[in-house]
């Protein structure tokens, strides 16, 4: 028997690729501009939407039949907020370390378009499993272009990946900088993380013709 | 039963029970989880404190690494000699005085009480350490930090931390490269108090020059900088009097 049928299944692949969250979507673009300045923010921060998403939308999607439609969205900024506070509240108890990186995040993800889309879009009409699977696939849609731009600019701004000198010193111009390379200062700021999605944009459109809408 | 969930009394029924629920959830975590907070928020003070004068385990490899808290309590004890508060002319000593909030003692200042301030005398090897907290604001959130000097008004040692500056950028400040470069710069320029300076354009990225008062800024963080350099400038700056006495007497 498989795991997943293959409806299943693509409820989580599809939001990888042909309808991701963000490239696709437009959805989540703030938090992919504030956060993507180095590859740890963008991992520590696709891991906490990962869990928001996937629990968030179980817990909508089980009070979908008793919720009513007049204030569903002040509901689901309840839910998706009181379970950010208690993941932040146990990990400020039992993982500390853990819990002061993750502080900054805590905001971002309580306002997080995706996570609110979800809920609105899918978890309100669907089974508490399906609904578990579009979590943790829109989840992934959105974490894998965080770390696909984190990398980029990590590397072209910092030299660094996850706080590694990969390409030399570039104060004391070794490895790569000893060529004359430099640090394009300009991809650690946001507006960078703009340019590297619309990149990531472009290329997957041009390689996949169903996107090119027609005028 | 199909329950009408288009009524307004069954609204007002379900966002009242709503809140009760997630504020009970809440609340019963909240005092539950409470204590252990609280402890994990002192000993971090305390391995704070003692990173800023030095004793911490930072190896080569770059990265901040704190006395474990399973032993910091003990070093703390080891290492700080007396921790003072000083309320205006008074002087005492206190062994709990790591516990005061400056900040919460920064806004009753404001409303014209005499503020507590919390200073921490270190011995290390034979040396003394003045270790004094900071408060300040970067450029989403407050900033906070220790700065230990010795009797020669010399930083010995820095700690900083945010609550919401920008990772990669901002964030930086609590890094070891940065914080690194405070050691050896005087807050002192001769005799005039002008505490350390972030500057931008110093020409001096490896902050080789130790007499200028600056340290290298980072790219793209220029107001958490700034923020930075208000931070020690007002924070130390209230601790002058009884700095000054340190001084003359060495």
């Amino acid at each position: 028997m498989a795991l997943l049928t293959k409806k299943d299944a693509s409820l989580i692949t599809d939001p990888l690729a042909d309808n991701n969250p963000i490239t696709i979507q437009v959805l989540g673009i703030c938090s992919a501009l504030a956060i993507t300045a180095e590859l740890k923010a963008s991992i520590v921060m696709a891991i906490s939407v990962l869990f928001v998403l996937g629990a968030g939308n179980v817990v909508i999607s089980l009070m979908r039949n008793i919720i009513p439609s007049k204030i569903r969205i002040i509901v689901q900024l309840v839910v998706v907020a009181a379970l950010v506070i208690i993941v932040d509240q146990v990990l400020k108890a039992f993982a500390y370390e853990l819990s002061k990186t993750l502080a900054v995040f805590v905001g971002l993800i309580i306002t997080n378009c995706i996570i609110m889309g979800r809920f609105e879009a899918f978890a309100l009409g669907n089974g508490p499993w399906k609904s578990f699977l579009d979590g943790i696939g829109n989840a992934l849609g959105y974490g894998v272009i965080l770390v696909i731009v984190g990398f980029f600019r990590e590397l072209l701004g910092s030299g660094t990946l996850l706080g590694f000198p990969v390409l030399g010193d570039p104060v004391e111009k070794t490895g790569l900088y000893a060529t004359g390379y430099e640090n394009n200062g300009f991809m650690i700021i946001p507006p960078a993380a703009l340019i590297v999605v619309g990149i990531i944009i472009w290329v997957q459109r041009s390689r996949n013709k169903a996107l090119i809408e027609e005028n | 039963m199909a329950i009408n969930t288009e009524k307004n009394i069954y609204t007002v029924v379900f966002a009242a029970t709503m809140v009760v629920v997630v504020g009970s959830i809440l609340a019963f975590l909240a005092s539950g989880l409470s204590g252990k907070i609280k402890e994990n928020e002192r000993l971090e003070k305390q391995q704070n404190i003692l990173y800023a004068m030095g004793v911490n385990e930072n190896g080569d490899g770059g990265s901040v690494n704190f006395v474990p808290t399973t032993e910091v309590a003990g070093e703390f004890s080891k290492y700080i000699k007396d921790q003072l508060v000083i309320e205006g002319d008074d002087i005492s000593s206190d062994d709990e005085a790591y516990l005061i909030d400056v900040r919460k003692q920064g806004n009753l200042a404001k409303k014209g009480a005499t503020r507590k301030l919390p200073l921490f005398i270190g011995e290390k090897d034979g040396k003394k350490f003045y270790i004094m907290p900071m408060y300040g604001k970067g450029l989403w959130d407050i900033i906070w930090g220790y700065v230990a000097v010795d009797a020669n008004m010399v930083v010995q040692g820095v700690y900083f931390d945010h609550k919401g500056e920008t990772p990669g950028l901002g964030a930086n400040i609590k890094q070891r490269y940065f914080m690194d470069d405070f050691e050896g710069e005087s807050i002192l320029s001769g005799t005039r108090y002008v505490g350390v300076s972030i500057a931008k354009g110093n020409n001096d990225p490896l902050n080789n020059i130790k007499d200028d008062n600056e340290v290298d800024a980072l790219a793209g963080a220029t107001i958490t900088g700034n923020g930075v350099s208000a931070m020690i400038k007002e924070s130390v700056n209230l601790y002058r009097p009884y700095l000054e006495t340190i001084r003359v007497k060495n």
